[in-house]
């Protein structure tokens, strides 16, 4: 279930983040979903022998235990590669806060309990500069009434599927939902 | 009863809504999954452990292509795969679709080959179809007229185990490309053109539909190309009415209807098509008269200019975001603003993937490399698209071709279009790629892309540098 989240972020404010950053394809030949999180941002956390890097805002101290991740516009393009939502929930991210989101990336984050919250450009201009600001500033996300608030910003309201919300929120499992409509996917086989 | 006029999006979304309850999603019926190695064990995983089957096994449809090793013979098994991962990973797929009683094209099968490319090619993929895939360039096959687009690991499994997805209705987007393409400009430079006009998200929560003239001239496998790259525009689905083009492309392949059933097909085909007076959300026009080869100069796949054109500097760019990002994408590929990319050295050149392995891509190809020589010190990579475009090629003497050239004459993989199974970029290196995406690292870790058409490939493999493919 999930329940309100009030944590430190993580600034990452690039636009278009695409999946093969988040996790590089290298780290797809497994056949399991755990353990992702070593290898999130691999290829922009590490140098060349593995060391992380200090400029890294995944490496910062006050990193591990962020709850929300704070990125740019159009986060998750490119690859379906569920990989990512996957190594971002390892990590221990349980939110996305960003301008906007691919599709794909916003059904496979849905889906692992990863709530992506997308806010106006201006919004989000806010929220970038707050936590630039104060890098421990807490930001609060309330799925329940659907807003998001950080320090003296007042909360703002995010849009989210209902249907996943609820999903979210009621612990729903849509595989489970989708094989009691049995009958209803016999007679549409039926009738064609 | 009379009926408002529909898209061709609406007509395929329509017909297959098995049920919508008030405020939820669509439940989708999907008429054909087609899988790989890399999406899947995870579901499978998940089916055993609900002990449940994979609901229609003879709409599903399993191939081996990311993580397969491509060098000369390895097709049949000979050579090792890249490491130990990434051959449990092939070996779990085998026992899964023995297990499941999916239909698998192994290695070493006569059909093996880029699950995009044999899908068409095999004739599993038919107009008016949904089709899915845990793969992003699914939307390569919309070139036929069917609705069809990536999903994630937890779709794959929604889809084996019910044969249907949760989906909302996504808004449609029309891009008309008008005019006749100009000589030495291809279907890749369409694309090119289109993302680099809207951006990478441009096109995001939208199912595209491309018309106009240029788009009607097209080849099938041209058409494949400019829906393939569908999703670098943000789009999930890309679609193109079928016509008679298509269904003379697909009569006589393995899986479609013959004799009687094909005639019925094909009628019910020709009613695919939008309706005169039918509406999309949003409308793109495009002068494909006034294309020339287009070239990526950035880090993403909506970071293209014409070949001709300068690139751009980042104190013209008026928004901040823009110019940050363009900042961190030439620091990355070590490119000087303002200059030109002629005459930029070229370390590899990639002939293959999804978007250009096809045998149209070949000969294209071929025709600028014969009488030619791989310029030195540049590695050419050709890597078909399937086996059976491989024994295509080969009958008709492309592989000479490349082989004389210099070129390394590959099996059929994806190969270094996503760099999982050895085949890869150096740090530093440059390489002219047809595939989808120049990502930083996606052809190897620290390797640096630019994307083009075969021409311009091939161009730049028998010079060394990047070359206007109309000065050769």
């Amino acid at each position: 279930m999930f329940d309100r989240i009030q944590s430190r972020a993580v600034l990452l404010p690039h636009d278009d983040i695409d999946t093969d950053q988040i996790i590089p394809a290298r780290f797809l030949k497994v056949t399991s979903r755990d353990g992702l999180g070593v290898h999130l941002f691999q290829d922009w956390r590490y140098d060349a022998g593995g060391a992380p890097k200090a400029d890294f805002p995944l490496n910062a101290e006050g990193a591990r235990g962020a709850k929300v991740l704070i990125a740019g516009h159009n986060f998750g393009c490119g690859s379906s590669r569920e990989h990512a939502p996957w190594a971002l929930c390892d990590f221990g991210f349980r939110a996305v806060v960003a301008g906007s989101f691919a599709d794909i990336f916003r059904s496979n984050a849905l889906k692992n309990g990863l709530l992506p919250v997308a806010l106006g450009s201006e919004e989000h201009a806010r929220v970038c500069a707050a936590r630039q600001a104060d890098p421990s500033l807490e930001v609060t996300i309330d799925l329940e009434r659907q807003e998001v608030a950080w320090a003296s910003q007042q909360p703002i309201r995010f849009a989210v599927d209902p249907f996943a919300r609820r999903c979210l929120l009621e612990g729903v499992d849509e595989l489970g939902y989708l094989l009691s409509l049995q009958r209803e996917i016999e007679a549409y086989e039926a009738s064609r | 009863m009379a009926t408002s006029p529909r898209t061709l999006f609406d007509k395929i979304w329509d017909a297959h809504v098995v049920t919508e309850r008030d405020g939820e999603p669509a439940v989708l019926y999907i008429d054909l999954h087609l899988v790989h190695e890399v999406t899947s064990p995870q579901a499978f995983r998940g089916l055993r452990a609900r002990g449940i089957k994979v609901r229609r096994p003879e709409r599903t449809v399993a191939t081996m292509d990311h993580s397969v090793p491509t060098q000369a013979g390895t097709a049949r098994g000979r050579m090792p795969v890249v490491d130990a991962e990434a051959a449990a990973q092939l070996a779990e797929l085998e026992k899964n679709c023995a297990e499941f009683g999916v239909e698998l094209f192994a290695l070493g099968s006569d059909h093996q080959g880029i699950v995009h490319v044999i899908g068409p090619e095999l004739g599993f993929t038919q107009p008016g179809m949904t089709i899915v895939c845990g793969d992003s360039h699914t939307s390569t096959h919309g070139a036929f007229g069917a609705l069809a687009f990536g999903i994630g690991t937890s779709e794959v499994e929604h889809v084996l185990g019910t044969q249907c997805l949760l989906q909302r209705r996504p808004q449609t987007m029309l891009v008309e490309v008008s005019g006749q393409l100009a000589e030495g400009v291809t279907a890749k430079d369409i694309i090119l053109a289109l993302i680099a006009k809207i951006g990478v998200g441009g096109a995001t929560g939208h199912v595209i539909e491309y018309a106009g003239e240029a788009i009607r001239a097209l080849t099938m496998e041209q058409r494949m190309t400019v829906c393939n790259m569908s999703i670098e525009a943000g789009a999930r689905a890309g679609l193109i009415a079928p016509d008679e083009v298509t269904f003379e492309w697909l009569k006589g392949r393995p899986r479609v209807p013959q004799g009687a059933a094909w005639d019925a097909a094909v009628a019910r085909w020709q009613a695919l098509p939008s309706d005169p007076g039918a509406t999309w959300d949003t409308t793109v026009v495009l002068d494909g008269s006034a294309l020339e080869p287009m070239i990526t100069y950035g880090t993403n796949p909506g970071m293209g200019i014409a070949i001709t054109q300068p690139v751009p500097a980042p104190d013209q760019m008026s928004d901040p975001r823009e110019r940050a990002a363009l900042d961190k994408a030439l620091r990355y590929m070590d490119l000087e603003p303002g200059r030109s990319l002629l005459g930029h050295p070229v370390d590899v050149v990639f002939l293959g993937s999804c978007t250009n392995s096809r045998l149209g891509d070949l000969r294209a190809a071929a025709q600028v490399v014969a009488g030619r020589q791989v310029a030195p010190g540049v590695r050419f990579l050709v890597v078909p698209g399937s086996q059976a475009i491989k024994r295509q090629a080969e009958a008709e003497g492309l592989d000479r071709i490349f082989r004389e050239a210099g070129a390394e004459w590959r099996e059929s993989g994806c190969s270094m279009c996503i760099a999982m199974n050895g085949d890869q970029l150096r740090p530093g290196q440059y390489a002219v790629s047809t595939s989808n995406r120049n990502f930083e690292g996606r052809q190897g870790k620290g390797g640096r892309t630019f994307l083009a058409s075969p021409l311009t490939a091939a161009a730049a493999a028998v010079t060394g540098r990047i070359t206007d493919p109309r000065q050769l």
